[in-house]
C-alpha cells in the first residue's frame, strides 16, 4: 500500500513539472519514469512473493545417529520348555535350543557392526548362553570383514563366519522363524551350523535377475564344521577321531553356492540355490565328506503390506550327506575295527508361514532326516520325522513370543512345548530377504 | 564335485545362457521410495532412468529386501534415499549385497534427500518406549513443497556431478519444476487457506509437516505410538478426543488399518478419507502435482463439506 502511495505521490508531481522550463522538465520527467519503473518493478517482486514457496527455515545442526560409526545390538532370547521326555538335550540338537524342561536362555548375542573405512564393513558377534547347570559361555561366534569395492562385482568376506551353505545355516537364531534348529541341519551341520575361519569370494553375475555365486575356502576343523575333521565326529562314525593334519590344500573345507531368484509377480519372489561343502573327515587318513544341498524360497506378500503383513512363505531345503569313513578303531571297544564304508545321510524340512496381521505369524513345519545301515548304529544317523506347528506375536519390531510345539517321532513319540521371548536392543534391525 | 556341478545345473537349467546388458545411455536413478522417484523424474526429463524400489502402495518402512533390488542398486548411478532412517529396515543388507561404490555414502551417486530439512521430531533421547521413533527425525518430510524444493536442488546438483554433459538440461528442468510449485503452492495454500486450524487425526505420524505447512491441527494419531498397533484404550482416548474437539476427519494411506479408522468413524461421524502419500498409490496422482492436488483437493472438500 506505501508502495502505491508513492507511485500516485509520484504521479502529481509529473503533473506539477509541467509548468517548469522545458529542459529541467525533461531531465525531471526522466527521473520519475525511472522512479515509477522502479516502483513497478518492487510491486511485482512483492506480488510475486506472496505466490512463491518460502524459503526453507535453516535446519538445526545434524543429531548423531545411532549408527554413525559403528551400530551396537543386543539380543536376549529366553526359553521355557517341557516335553515328553525328560532328557531334552537328547532330542533338541541345536545350541540354541532348549536343552531343559524348565527355563533356559540360548542366546544373547552381541552385535558390532559398522564402514571400517572406504574399502572395508566388518561384522562381529559375541554369543553368551548359559548351558543345563547354569554356567555361562561365551563364544566368538562371527567376526569377518567385507570388502565394498572390489572391481567385476566381486566381494570379498574374510575372518570367522557362517558358511553359506543353504538360506538357514548363514541365519542367527533371531531370524529363524521356529523355535530350534532343523534336524537335517543339526545332523550336518552340528549344533552350531556350519562356520568356520576362511575367506568368502562372491560374484554378482551381470544377467538381469539375480544370480550370485561364491566358494568359501575355510579350515576344516573343530565343532563348527561337524561333518569334517571335528572332535565329535566319532558320534557319526563310531571310530576313534584320528589327529589329522592339514597336509596340503585339499584338506581344506570348500563351500560353494549360486543362488538365482525370480519375480513371478508383482508380488511374488521365488529364490532358488544349490550349495556343497567339500572336506575331510577325521575318520582315516584319506577320509572325506561331501555334502550337498538345494533351497527354495518362495514368499507373496500383499502389495498394501502394513509393516510387512499379510504375507504367506514357503521355506525347503533338502540336503545328503556321503559320508566316506575309513578302517577305524571302534571308540567304544579297541579290539574291534570298523570296516570302511561311505555312509548316506538325507533330510529336509519345508515350513510355511502366514503372517496373518501386523504382528501376527502362524507357521508349520515338517522334516524328516534318516541314514543307510553302517557297521556303527548313530542316532545321529537314524530315522527321525517331526512336525512343529507355531504361532508367533510381536509386540513391536523389537520383542516378540513364540509358542511351538513339537511332535517328534524318534523310536517313539515325544511331544514338546517351547515358549520363547526375545528382545532387542539398540541399533534398528536390518533383515535380509 | 561333479555331482555339486550337476545340481547346479539342474537348480539354474530354467535361466540359461547370462545375457550381459548394453550399457544405457542414460544415467540409471534409483530411488528407494516413488515419491522421490517422482521427482527424480521432474528433474532429469530424458536424461535418466528412475526406479523405485518401495511400491507406492505398501509401507515403506517394511520393504523386503529382495535380490532384485540388490541387481537395480548394482547397475544404478544414482540412489536417493530418505535419509533420515524411514529405509533402515531393509536397505542397509541391499547396499552390502550390491556392492555399488558409486552409490556408497558421500559418493556423488548418493542423495540422502533429507540433507539441509528442518526436521521435525528430532527425539531428544533415544528410547523406545515411545515407539519406533526415528532418530534422526520424522521421515515423512516429502509432503511439505518447502523441503522439496531443497530436495530437488540437491537431485540436480548431484544430477550434473554424475552427468556433466546434462547438465543444463537438469539446471533447466530444476527452473521450471520450481516456477511451477511457486505457482501451485499459492493455489494450494489457497485452497486451505479456508480452514486455518482444521482439526484431524491421522493412522501413523506422517502428516506432521504437511500439517504445519498448511495450519492444519492433528490431534490425534491411531497408533499410540509410532509403530505400536491401536489398542482398544488408545482407540478409545482418540474417540474422546475427537468429540471434545470436533475433529471430523480421519486419514489413513492404501497399506494402514482402515477398520480401525472406519471404527472411530462410526463413533464419532467423522469422515474416512484414504490419502496416500506416494505418487501411483491412487489412480492419477503419477506426479508429485498431481500428489498433491489429490490431497490438497481431497482434504479441502471433506473440511468444506463439515463446515
Amino acid at each position: 500500500m506505501r508502495t502505491l502511495i508513492a507511485v500516485l505521490f509520484l504521479a502529481g508531481i509529473v503533473q506539477l513539472d509541467a509548468q517548469v522550463p522545458a529542459d529541467t522538465a525533461a531531465r525531471r520527467q526522466q527521473r520519475t519514469l525511472d522512479s515509477l519503473a522502479q516502483a513497478i518493478r518492487v510491486m511485482q517482486t512483492r506480488v510475486d512473493s506472496l505466490s512463491r514457496v518460502p524459503a526453507s527455515e535453516p535446519a538445526p545442526a545434524p543429531v548423531r545417529s545411532a549408527g554413525a560409526y559403528m551400530n551396537a545390538s543386543f539380543v536376549g532370547l529366553t526359553d521355557f520348555a517341557w516335553s515328553s521326555t525328560r532328557d531334552l538335550s537328547a532330542l533338541q540338537l541345536g545350541d540354541h535350543d532348549p536343552h531343559v524342561r524348565g527355563f533356559s536362555i540360548p542366546n544373547g548375542e552381541l552385535a558390532l557392526d559398522g564402514t571400517v573405512d572406504p574399502y572395508f564393513k566388518a561384522f562381529t558377534n559375541i554369543v553368551y548362553k548359559l548351558d543345563s547347570k547354569g554356567e555361562t559361555g561365551v563364544e566368538l561366534e562371527e567376526m569377518y570383514f567385507l570388502t565394498t569395492s572390489l572391481p567385476g562385482n566381486l566381494q570379498m568376506k574374510g575372518g570367522q563366519f557362517f558358511m553359506e551353505f543353504g538360506r538357514q545355516n548363514p541365519q542367527h537364531p533371531h531370524s529363524w522363524a521356529f523355535g530350534d534348529q532343523p534336524l537335517v541341519l543339526s545332523r550336518m551341520f552340528g549344533p552350531d551350523g556350519l562356520r568356520s575361519q576362511g575367506v568368502r569370494l562372491s560374484w554378482l553375475a551381470p544377467t538381469s535377475w539375480y544370480t550370485e555365486a561364491m566358494v568359501t575356502v575355510a579350515n576344516s576343523a573343530g565343532a563348527t564344521a561337524s561333518s569334517f575333521r571335528s572332535d565329535e565326529s566319532p558320534e557319526i562314525h563310531g571310530g576313534a577321531a584320528i589327529d589329522r593334519a592339514v597336509a596340503s590344500p585339499r584338506d581344506l573345507l570348500i563351500v560353494p553356492r549360486i543362488a538365482t531368484s525370480f519375480e513371478l509377480t508383482n508380488t511374488q519372489t521365488l529364490v532358488v540355490g544349490a550349495s556343497g561343502a567339500f572336506g575331510p573327515n577325521n575318520s582315516g587318513p584319506d577320509a572325506g565328506t561331501q555334502v550337498y544341498g538345494a533351497e527354495l524360497y518362495w514368499k507373496w506378500k500383499s502389495p498394501t503390506a502394513h509393516q510387512g503383513f499379510p504375507f504367506v512363505s514357503i521355506q525347503s531345503e533338502a540336503l545328503t550327506r556321503r559320508y566316506v569313513a575309513g578302517a577305524r578303531v571302534s571308540a567304544a571297544d579297541p579290539s574291534v575295527t570298523l570296516p570302511r564304508e561311505t555312509l548316506r545321510d538325507h533330510g529336509m524340512y519345508a515350513q510355511v508361514l502366514w503372517g496373518v496381521r501386523p504382528k501376527l505369524v502362524l507357521g508349520l513345519r515338517g522334516e524328516f532326516a534318516n541314514g543307510d545301515d553302517a557297521a556303527f548304529v548313530s542316532t545321529l544317523r537314524a530315522d527321525r520325522y517331526r512336525f512343529s506347528p507355531n504361532v508367533t506375536v510381536y509386540p513391536s519390531e523389537f520383542s516378540k513370543f513364540r509358542l511351538q510345539y513339537n511332535y517328534d517321532h524318534r523310536t517313539g513319540i515325544d511331544h514338546t512345548f517351547i515358549m520363547q521371548f526375545e528382545f532387542l536392543l539398540g541399533a534398528h534391525a536390518a533383515h535380509k530377504f | 564335485m561333479k555331482s555339486f556341478i550337476l545340481l547346479t545345473l539342474a537348480t539354474t537349467a530354467p535361466i540359461g545362457i547370462p545375457r550381459i546388458e548394453p550399457p544405457a545411455a542414460r544415467i540409471s536413478v534409483v530411488a528407494t521410495t516413488p515419491d522421490l522417484a517422482a521427482l527424480a523424474r521432474e528433474i532429469g526429463g530424458d536424461a535418466v532412468e528412475v526406479k523405485a524400489l518401495a511400491k507406492p502402495t505398501e509401507d515403506p518402512h517394511f520393504v523386503d529386501a529382495k535380490p532384485s533390488h540388490i541387481v537395480t542398486l548394482n547397475r544404478a548411478d544414482v540412489l536417493i534415499d530418505g535419509g533420515a532412517e524411514l529405509e533402515i529396515g531393509w536397505l542397509p543388507p541391499l547396499l552390502e549385497s550390491a556392492r555399488n561404490s558409486k552409490i556408497a555414502a558421500g559418493a556423488a551417486g548418493r542423495i540422502s534427500a533429507s540433507l539441509g530439512v528442518r526436521m521435525l521430531e528430532i527425539p531428544t533421547s533415544f528410547d523406545r518406549s515411545k515407539g519406533d521413533v526415528h532418530a534422526m527425525g520424522n521421515p515423512h518430510f516429502l509432503i511439505d513443497p518447502v523441503n522439496v524444493k531443497l530436495v530437488v536442488a540437491q537431485i540436480a546438483e548431484h544430477f550434473s556431478s554424475v552427468a556433466p554433459a546434462s547438465a543444463a538440461v537438469f539446471k533447466a528442468n530444476l527452473a521450471v519444476f520450481n516456477a511451477r510449485l511457486d505457482a501451485k503452492y499459492a493455489e494450494w495454500q489457497k485452497q486451505l487457506a479456508p480452514f486455518r486450524g482444521a482439526k484431524l487425526v491421522t493412522y501413523h505420524k506422517d502428516f506432521v509437516y504437511f500439517a504445519e505447512r498448511f495450519n492444519l491441527d492433528v490431534v490425534e494419531n491411531l497408533e499410540p505410538k509410532p509403530g505400536i498397533a491401536p489398542s482398544p484404550s488408545h482407540v478409545a482416548k482418540v474417540i474422546t478426543v475427537m468429540q471434545a474437539q470436533h475433529a471430523g476427519v480421519i486419514v489413513v494411506q492404501s497399506f494402514q488399518n482402515r477398520k480401525t479408522a472406519e471404527t472411530v468413524a462410526r463413533q464419532t461421524g467423522a469422515v474416512v478419507l484414504d490419502i496416500s502419500q506416494q505418487p501411483g498409490a491412487i489412480k492419477n496422482t503419477e506426479t508429485y502435482f498431481q500428489l498433491m492436488d489429490y490431497i490438497v483437493t481431497t482434504l479441502a472438500t471433506a473440511f468444506q463439506a463439515r463446515k
